[in-house]
C-alpha cells in the first residue's frame, strides 16, 4: 500500500480531533477541566442519531446545503498533500479547483442561512461573503506565490519540493506564505482574533449564526464539514511550517499529522492570549495578509 | 541570504507604516528600520567592511535608532497626540497602492540594471519602494508627524541605494547626510510642538489656508 492514500482516511478520522486539541488547549490556559478530547466526535454520533427540523419556511436550498458543503470538503480531502506526499488527487492546476471548492461550500454554507429566511442568519451570511471575499484574493496570492516560489505545477508537488528543506535555508517569501496562509486558517475556521467559535447568540459572531437552524444529522455534517476544513487548511499551513525531511514516507505522514496538531495548539494559545478583533479591523487583517501573500509573489517573479 | 532577510523586513515595514493607524508603532518602525540599515553596508560589501564602513554604520544606527525616535517621541508626548485621523487615502487603500507601488518597483529595478557586480536586484526595488513609501506617507497623511516619518523613510531608500549600489561612497558625504537628516528631524520636532502651541492642531490641510 501506497503512504500517500493514508492522507484520507487519516483526514476523515482525525479531522474532528484538530478542534478537540484546540478546545483543550484553552481548557488548560484557562484552568477549567473542560471537555473531553473526543467530545467532537461524541457530538457528531450523538446529532447522526437524531431526527432533523424543517421549518416550513425552508426549500430544497436549505437541505441542500450541509449536504453539498461536506461533499465538497470530501472531494477536497484527497487534494490535500500531508507531510510532503503525493496527494492521490493532484493535477496540474489544482490550486484553481482547491480555491474555488472552498468557495462553492461557503457559498452554500450562505444560501443555506438566507434560505431560512431569518434576519439573524442573513447577517452572518452577510459577514461571511464580506470576509470570505477578501479571504480568497490572500489565499489564491499564497498558492501562487508558492507555486511559482517552487516552480511546480501544483499543490502537492510544491508542497514535495518545500518539505524537503530544512529550517536553516528558507526563503523569506516561504515565510511570508506561511503567515499569510495562517491568516486565511484563523478567517476559515472562525476563529478568534476574527470570530469566536464559543459565542452562540450573540451579535458579533460570523459563521455559528449560519447554521443555527440546522438540527440532528444535518448539523452532524455541518460540525464535521468544519472539522474537515480545519484539517485541509491546517494541512496546507503546516506543510510548509513543519519540513518532513525524513526518507520514510511513513514517518513523513506522522510528522504531517503532528504539524496539524500542533498547529491546532497554536491556535489555542492565540484564542487563549487574545481577545476578538472589532469587526470594522477584521478587513484590515486580510487586508494585510493579502497584501504579504503578494509581496511574497512578487519576490518569486524576480 | 542574511541581505535579503533586511531587504525583505523593511518592505514589510514600509507596508506596516501604510498600514498602521498609531503613530507610536510607527515610530518604532521608523527606528527598527534604521537600525536594520545600518547592517546593510556591512553585508552588502563586496569586500570585509572596514573601520571606516563599520564607523558609519554605527554613527547611522544609533541616530536612527535612538536619538530620532526619542525626538520623535518627545515630539507626540507634547502635542499629545497618539493616532492618525481621517488619511486622505484610507489604510487598506493605502496598502492596496502600496503592493501596487512594490510590483511597479520591481519593474523599474529590472530596467535600470545593469548595477555593479555583487548588488542585488532586490535591494534596488527595497530602495526604491522606501522612496516611494516616504512620499506617500508626506502626501496621504493629515498629522505633520507623518510627514517627518515620511522624509525619514524616504532618506533611508536613498542612503540603501547608495549603501547597495556604490561600492565607494565618501565619508564625508555619508556623515554629510546623516547631520542633515538630524538637523532636519530636529528642527521638524520643535516646529512640530510650535505649531501645536500656536493651532491647537498639527494637521497639514489646515495649514494650507492660514492666514497671516
Amino acid at each position: 500500500m501506497n503512504a500517500s492514500w493514508l492522507s484520507v482516511p487519516l483526514a476523515l478520522l482525525l479531522a474532528p480531533l484538530v478542534l478537540g486539541v484546540v478546545n483543550r488547549t484553552k481548557a488548560f490556559f484557562a484552568g477549567r477541566t473542560g471537555q473531553p478530547l473526543l467530545q467532537v466526535y461524541y457530538d457528531i454520533v450523538k446529532l447522526l442519531r437524531k431526527g432533523a427540523v424543517y421549518s416550513g419556511t425552508t426549500t430544497w436550498v436549505f437541505r441542500a446545503g450541509p449536504l453539498v458543503t461536506l461533499a465538497v470538503l470530501l472531494t477536497l480531502v484527497p487534494m490535500t498533500p500531508l507531510g510532503g506526499q503525493q496527494a492521490p488527487l493532484s493535477f496540474t492546476g489544482d490550486i484553481v479547483v482547491f480555491c474555488a471548492l472552498l468557495g462553492l461550500a461557503r457559498f452554500f454554507t450562505i444560501v443555506a442561512a438566507l434560505d431560512t429566511g431569518s434576519a439573524f442568519e442573513g447577517m452572518g451570511a452577510s459577514r461571511e461573503a464580506l470576509f470570505g471575499a477578501l479571504a480568497e484574493p490572500a489565499l489564491y496570492l499564497a498558492l501562487a506565490a508558492l507555486v511559482r516560489h517552487t516552480g511546480s505545477a501544483g499543490l502537492s508537488d510544491s508542497f514535495g519540493v518545500l518539505s524537503q528543506r530544512n529550517w536553516m535555508a528558507v526563503d523569506p517569501a516561504v515565510v511570508l506564505v506561511a503567515v499569510a496562509l495562517f491568516g486565511v486558517f484563523l478567517v476559515e475556521n472562525c476563529r478568534i482574533p476574527v470570530d469566536d467559535p464559543n459565542t452562540h447568540l450573540e451579535l458579533t459572531m460570523i459563521h455559528e449564526v449560519m447554521v443555527l437552524d440546522h438540527s440532528g444529522p444535518d448539523f452532524a455534517f455541518v460540525l464535521w464539514g468544519s472539522a474537515l476544513r480545519a484539517w485541509i487548511l491546517g494541512c496546507l499551513v503546516a506543510g510548509i511550517a513543519v519540513p518532513a525531511l525524513s526518507s520514510s514516507p511513513w514517518v513523513n505522514v506522522a510528522v504531517g499529522v503532528g504539524g496539524v496538531l500542533g498547529l491546532a495548539v497554536v491556535v489555542g494559545v492565540i484564542e487563549s492570549v487574545m481577545a476578538r478583533l472589532r469587526m470594522t479591523v477584521i478587513p484590515h487583517l486580510l487586508v494585510g495578509s493579502a497584501a504579504l501573500a503578494a509581496t511574497a509573489l512578487l519576490l518569486g517573479m524576480r | 541570504m542574511k541581505l535579503d532577510w533586511i531587504l525583505v523586513l523593511l518592505v514589510l515595514g514600509n507596508l506596516r507604516l501604510l498600514a498602521s493607524t498609531r503613530l507610536g508603532a510607527k515610530i518604532r518602525t521608523v527606528a527598527a528600520q534604521g537600525v536594520l540599515l545600518g547592517l546593510v553596508p556591512l553585508l552588502a560589501g563586496m569586500h570585509a567592511p572596514g573601520l571606516r564602513a563599520a564607523f558609519v554604520a554605527v554613527v547611522g544606527m544609533t541616530l536612527k535608532g535612538v536619538v530620532f525616535p526619542w525626538l520623535l517621541f518627545r515630539a507626540v508626548r507634547e502635542t499629545r497626540i497618539s493616532r492618525d485621523v481621517q488619511p486622505y487615502v484610507g489604510y487598506s487603500a493605502s496598502v492596496l497602492i502600496g503592493v501596487i507601488g512594490l510590483a511597479a518597483m520591481f519593474l523599474l529595478s529590472e530596467r535600470l540594471a545593469p548595477f555593479p557586480a555583487g548588488a542585488s536586484s532586490l535591494l534596488v526595488t527595497a530602495a526604491l519602494f522606501s522612496v516611494f513609501t516616504g512620499l506617500f506617507l508626506i502626501v496621504s497623511r493629515k498629522r505633520a508627524i507623518n510627514q517627518v516619518l515620511g522624509f525619514l523613510v524616504l532618506e533611508n531608500g536613498v542612503y540603501l541605494f547608495g549603501a547597495g549600489v556604490m561600492s565607494e561612497t565618501s565619508l564625508l558625504v555619508e556623515v554629510g547626510i546623516l547631520l542633515d537628516v538630524f538637523v532636519a528631524v530636529f528642527v521638524m520636532g520643535i516646529a512640530l510642538f510650535h505649531i501645536n502651541r500656536e493651532f491647537d492642531h498639527i494637521e497639514t490641510d489646515r495649514l494650507s489656508s492660514l492666514k497671516n
